[in-house]
């Protein structure tokens, strides 16, 4: 599924004029199926509203423009969010604390039961099962345990297993590795690279972490004022790019790095991802020996 | 003597796990020092032993003279050891900034003029001044968790524990307070404990504790630490990114020296080495 | 979600704001007293409380569509009392031949609507005009004389104060639980009163569940700030009438009066 979103725009509090706030204005992106898609921007550039428009959480307002995901017009009024909303999978920063039910099982099946109330007993079990394994928990020995009684990396295992058990194309994630340490945050991100070969078509990530979307992401667009400044590859949006610096973004390291060497003469070209980098320091430093 | 002083410290909550297991340490007067740790590592249970939020199993931890286990100690440490927590909504009292500075201040029975100036030299120091009359809810999260170091500042403690103060902040609101920190503990010779699993946030620290299992695995300067990458990576730990990127690039044949903690320090090095065009 | 204020504080410098919250929570008292005492007929002793609302609502300087916008969240209770009157009041003249309703039946209705308004338009001043946190200092200095038979005044205030605090934060995470339930298919919209009842539950207990999280955390760090109870506690805000308290007094006794004056003094 494909997402267009064509000169989007969402006011806060819209009807008090004291307490409006423009959180987007005028976005327009598209996010090519099977993408690994990063969304970077401050706190309150718009990039949290402009996620939750993805899957109906936020209604795209009268006259403030079009959104489509797939087949699904997010403008018309008789768009199936249900539908929509089993299609585009959505997890918030810290996951862990929407978990409510007894077992973990239980809590997995509410989105099934929710979105495909007909399916039967084993096809859910079977539904439940993969999803489980897909996120690295044991099923048998998990499945009737209390998600309460979880570490806190177990928790968000369960509670992105809640979300993806519907088989959604798209899954967006809200600063996934928050609060994660190094150890559980790349384990994590291993853990959506393996989903998004495997599982899900499309992965969106919206994260602080410039580090994170250089190494990870096909492409990325940058948040900036409820406006999109930058879109393209970590490497087009990350070189030459003195819009995202003035916003008190940081670069990349390898992104920063590379920088510095450019401005003394030194013309490291590589993708930014690290393996890129150093890839291209160490041919260029063998090259000069 | 040391200003915080443990030693042979353990705790378990439960009495069969140990959370803490015979750490024994020692923190001189205006030092900042850092102890770091993966997740469940014991570090967060040795802030609370530290102001006597927690009582040890056995050992003891003596602060400015007073131990910990002595009951009648107990609020000479807490107002010596000032503790910022982790989630800036959690630790807020008040509605309003400068009643909830007033909070500590109000217990210790500070008087109602001494607690105005404390109120203002708290606010001052992390540059809030101007958010006095203000709510905290509107404050950003960096704003917030900075009223909380100014909540307790205003105690007026010698030592200012964070415990993963920055753990879930923005990138803007970490750097806010590490800058604060950081002046704090130069300009106003504030004994700052940094408790944190961010590597890139012990570079500035005199003396670097590495825990793991509830003990402690290794201590030095941060460049003696991370000298000992494999052991870091271990314990569930990872070097700051330049760090590890000039460790691949020797492995790779690039003479990168030893040493480089920081993005300035690598792109200055790769400088040198690398042939011009 | 964040912008939504416990009691709507309307924050401003006015004579209003600056008032002791304590002379201020008496005057409420005081008015809704006033209010009451009008008897029935009297719509004179009304108007008189209504000026004293539009004085006060000038005094202020809170726009006065403010106050009016209180009387929204009640607008259904009122038309159901007037309702209930115009149906049920005994004795008067039925206003058609064969018509239930009277005519002391629809005055009643009328002055049980104006009484109510009254109360609302008065008592949503004091919240427009008094920060919680004013409040609640109030509050717990006038119930000082309490600790007398030992009612633990301090720690209800406090109670009252951290409850003030946290609203925004547990109505910005209730927005959040929601937002994640409604991602995996949770219905709040439809169904009869037991589905949607239940349908709350997947957000009733990560809710509970975070309160006592948040709740454990911030005992933390409140025993790290040295909290001990009320003992040896100084209190830095002071809460000094002046002037403008005096005057408060004034008007208010003023307007009792002129009440009472108008219920002995006027035929009916």
């Amino acid at each position: 599924m494909r997402i267009v979103a064509e000169n989007l725009s969402y006011v806060y509090s819209e009807k008090s004029k004291s307490l409006a706030v423009q959180a987007l204005s005028g976005v327009s992106v598209t996010v090519e199926s099977g993408e690994f898609f990063g969304i970077v921007g401050k706190t309150g550039s718009g990039k949290s509203t402009f996620v939750q428009h993805l899957n109906g959480l936020i209604k795209v307002g009268k006259d403030k423009g079009k959104l489509t995901v797939g087949d699904f017009d997010l403008t018309d009024k008789r768009c199936d969010y249900r539908a929509l909303r089993s299609r585009v999978g959505m997890v918030f920063q810290y996951p862990e604390y929407q978990l409510f039910a007894e077992t973990v099982r239980e809590d997995v099946a509410f989105g099934l039961k929710n979105f495909m109330p007909d399916l039967g007993e084993n096809d859910m079990e079977e539904r439940i099962k993969t999803a489980l394994e897909l996120v690295g928990l044991d099923y048998e020995k998990i499945k009737d345990k209390s998600p309460f009684e979880l570490s806190g990396g177990q928790k968000r295992r369960v509670a992105i297993a809640g979300v993806i058990v519907t088989r959604p194309e798209i899954l967006v994630l809200d600063e996934p590795a928050a609060g994660l340490d190094p150890k559980g945050k790349r384990e994590f991100i291993a853990l959506l690279k393996r989903l998004h070969e495997k599982f899900v078509k499309t992965v969106i990530i919206v994260s602080h972490d410039m580090n994170l979307i250089s190494e990870n992401c096909d492409r990325a667009a940058v948040f900036s004022g409820g406006r999109i400044v930058a879109v393209g590859t970590p490497k087009e949006i990350f070189t030459d790019n003195e819009d995202i610096l003035s916003d008190g973004l940081d670069l990349p390291l390898t992104a920063y790095v590379t920088k510095r060497l450019k401005e003394q003469g030194i013309d490291v070209n590589n993708d930014l991802t690290e393996e890129g980098f150093i890839s291209a320091v160490a041919l260029k430093y063998g090259g000069g020996k | 003597m040391a200003l915080l002083e443990a030693e042979n410290v353990s705790f378990s909550y439960d009495k069969k796990n140990m959370a803490v297991k015979n750490v024994s340490l020692s923190v001189d007067e205006g030092e900042y020092v850092a102890i770091i740790g993966h997740n469940g590592s014991g570090k967060s249970t040795l802030a609370r032993l530290f102001n006597a939020l927690l009582i040890p199993d056995s050992g003891k931890i003596t602060v400015d003279g007073f131990c910990s286990s002595d009951k009648n100690a107990l609020f000479e440490i807490r107002r010596r050891v000032g503790v910022v927590f982790q989630n800036p909504d959690n630790q807020l009292v008040a509605s309003i900034v400068e009643d909830d500075v007033a909070f500590g201040p109000e217990n210790l029975g500070v008087k109602r003029e001494e607690i105005g100036e404390r109120i203002e030299y708290a606010l001052k120091a992390v540059g809030m001044e101007k958010f006095r009359k203000s709510s905290p809810t509107r404050l950003s999260g960096g704003q917030k968790q900075r009223i909380a170091i100014a909540g307790v500042l205003a105690l007026k403690p010698g030592i200012l524990v964070l415990d993963e103060s920055t753990a879930m902040l923005d990138p803007q609101g970490r750097k806010e307070i590490l800058e604060v920190v950081r002046k704090l503990n130069a300009e106003d010779r504030v004994t700052v404990i940094a408790i944190t699993h961010y590597m890139e946030e012990v570079l500035h620290a005199d003396k670097v504790f590495v825990v793991n299992d509830g003990g402690i695995a290794m201590q030095g300067t941060p460049a003696e630490i991370f000298r000992r990458a494999k052991e870091i990576k271990q314990m569930g730990l990872e070097l700051p990114l330049a760090a590890y990127i000039a460790e691949k690039l020797r492995q790779r044949g690039v003479p990168v020296p030893e040493g480089i903690m920081t993005e300035e320090e690598l792109a200055e090095a790769l400088c040198v080495l690398l042939p011009k065009i | 979600m964040k912008d939504v204020t416990f009691g709507q504080y309307y924050p401003s410098h006015s004579f209003v704001h600056k008032m002791d919250p304590r002379v201020k929570i008496l005057a409420a008292i005081a008015y809704i007293v006033a209010v009451f005492l009008v008897q029935s007929y009297h719509f004179v002793g009304f108007a008189a409380c209504l000026l004293f609302v539009l004085i006060t609502t000038a005094a202020a300087k809170v726009p006065f569509f403010r106050v009016l916008s209180s009387i929204k969240a009640i607008l259904f209770f009122v038309f159901l009392s007037a309702v209930l009157q115009l149906f049920f009041h005994k004795g008067g003249t039925p206003l058609w031949e064969g018509g239930f309703i009277t005519d002391e039946g629809l005055l009643s209705a009328g002055f049980i609507v104006a009484r109510i308004f009254l109360v609302v338009l008065g008592a949503s001043l004091l919240t427009l005009t008094t920060s919680p946190v004013e409040l609640a200092d109030g509050i717990e200095s006038l119930l000082t004389p309490l600790k007398w038979i030992k009612f633990p005044v301090h720690e209800f205030a406090l109670i009252m104060s951290i409850a003030l605090r946290f609203i925004p934060t547990l109505l910005d995470e209730t927005d959040r639980i929601v937002k994640a339930q409604k991602a995996r298919g949770a219905d709040f919209e439809s169904g009869n009163v037991f589905k949607r009842a239940k349908a709350l539950i997947p957000v009733l207990i990560p809710l509970l569940i975070s309160s006592f999280r948040r709740a454990d955390e911030l005992a933390d760090a409140m025993d790290a700030r040295c909290y001990a109870g009320s003992k040896h506690r100084t209190k830095y805000k002071r809460m000094v009438p002046t002037y403008r308290d005096l005057i408060g007094v004034l008007v208010m006794a003023a307007l009792i009066t002129g009440v009472v004056l108008i219920n002995t003094m006027l035929p009916f």
